[in-house]
């Protein structure tokens, strides 16, 4: 398999992860799409290790890893302030800095 | 053991296994993508995404990462998806999206742009000469963790104490942000005792229907005279509506509790006034639990 092949798998994962931030309106689901386009670009960055024969990609992969990690932690614990005083995870009801 | 398997399965790579290896995760990671962004149910999705992480996984150890392989599965399948479960827990699990768009053609433009993205992407990707790769070498098997490391504390080494720079402050702002100052005094146990007795319910609440038919805790006990007790079961187990979980249980009790539920509702009306007498009181209930 060329790492062409993969690198579309990972577009295409990448673009529904898209469409879904732009859809879903549960910050949890929102989250969690998030995350679906960081394993895409991972994806991407192991099979350009891959095709280049080095290992440079997949570090640039594992600190992916550490700064995904660092996010859900930091965003689920606004996601739970959030739902403590408003009651709802919808991205919809938290719009008070809208305008 | 396990090691083992992930370095065989790099050894699969150029070869025939490894088309029919990433056809089966293309196929079932892009379903398992799909079916995220069209379930309602966050927890279908946070299993949905799990299946997508597992076989990211599997593709990982195919082009001679295995490290990254097991990372993947600790930190992501592990770590990460267990916090969105644990947050799901204290949000809800009967939360679904509304179907009602707030903005107008909103899933239309977001799937125009996705194609368009996806168009803009796969032109980029063709037009770049992405060549074949070499074969696996020693960097893609057993070496593969002495490499990186090697890597990491070399080259990288000052994003790397940048890093940790980044998981010190992630750590210290979710203690921050999920910290909750009391504003009000700390219940005592005699006031706690006193709000117990002037709900109207002293005793605890009754314990789901272990043992009466089935063993689950989402089915509710039976009482006494047969009819199923809806207290028994929690508020988060029975979903509060149409998409909880409390249909399927209520269907798989069978037409036989139902048909002795009517019954004593005709029969024994003085004995269904105190439990209907008891189901406004459930919501305090609940926030004394």
């Amino acid at each position: 398999m060329s790492p062409a092949h993969y690198i579309a798998l990972a577009v295409i994962l990448f673009v529904i992860g898209g469409v879904g931030v732009l859809v879903r309106r549960n910050a949890l689901v929102v989250f969690m799409c998030v995350e679906l386009m960081l394993n895409a670009v991972n994806l991407a960055f192991i099979a350009f290790a891959r095709m280049h024969g080095a290992l440079d990609g997949q570090v640039i992969a594992f600190f992916v890893m550490v700064v995904a990690a660092a996010e859900v932690v930091v965003g689920l614990a606004i996601l739970t302030s959030i739902f403590r005083t408003r009651r709802s995870a919808s991205v919809d009801d938290a719009n008070l800095l809208k305008y | 053991m396990s090691h083992q398997i992930v370095l065989a399965a790099s050894a699969v790579t150029n070869s025939g296994g490894e088309a029919v290896a990433f056809w089966f995760l293309a196929v079932v990671s892009v379903a398992a993508a799909l079916g995220m962004i069209l379930t309602r149910r966050a927890v279908h999705c946070a299993v949905l995404l799990a299946i997508v992480m597992l076989s990211l996984a599997a593709t990982y150890a195919m082009q001679g990462a295995p490290f990254l392989a097991f990372v993947q599965v600790i930190v992501y399948t592990g770590a990460v998806l267990m916090l969105f479960l644990f947050v799901m827990m204290i949000v809800g699990v009967s939360a679904a999206d509304s179907i009602i768009e707030t903005i107008r053609g909103q899933r239309l433009w977001a799937a125009l742009a996705g194609i368009a993205m996806l168009v803009l992407l796969i032109l980029v990707v063709g037009h770049a000469a992405v060549g074949s790769a070499p074969p696996a070498g020693p960097q893609n098997g057993a070496q593969n963790v002495t490499g990186l490391a090697r890597l990491i504390f070399t080259t990288y080494v000052f994003p790397f104490e940048v890093t940790s720079a980044l998981l010190i402050t992630a750590a210290l702002g979710a203690m921050v942000l999920a910290h909750r100052e009391r504003t009000s005094p700390r219940p005592t146990q005699r006031l706690l005792a006193r709000r117990r007795v002037a709900s109207g319910r002293p005793t605890p609440l009754p314990g789901p229907g272990t043992y009466a038919r089935h063993n689950a805790v989402d089915m509710p006990a039976l009482l006494p005279d047969g009819t199923p007790s809806e207290l028994s079961v929690s508020e988060v187990l029975s979903g509060g509506g149409a998409a909880g979980i409390r249909p399927a249980a209520r269907a798989m009790l069978g037409g036989q509790a139902q048909a002795v539920q009517t019954q004593a509702v005709q029969t024994q009306a003085v004995q269904e006034a105190p439990l209907d007498a008891d189901q406004p009181d459930s919501g305090s209930q609940e926030d004394e639990r």
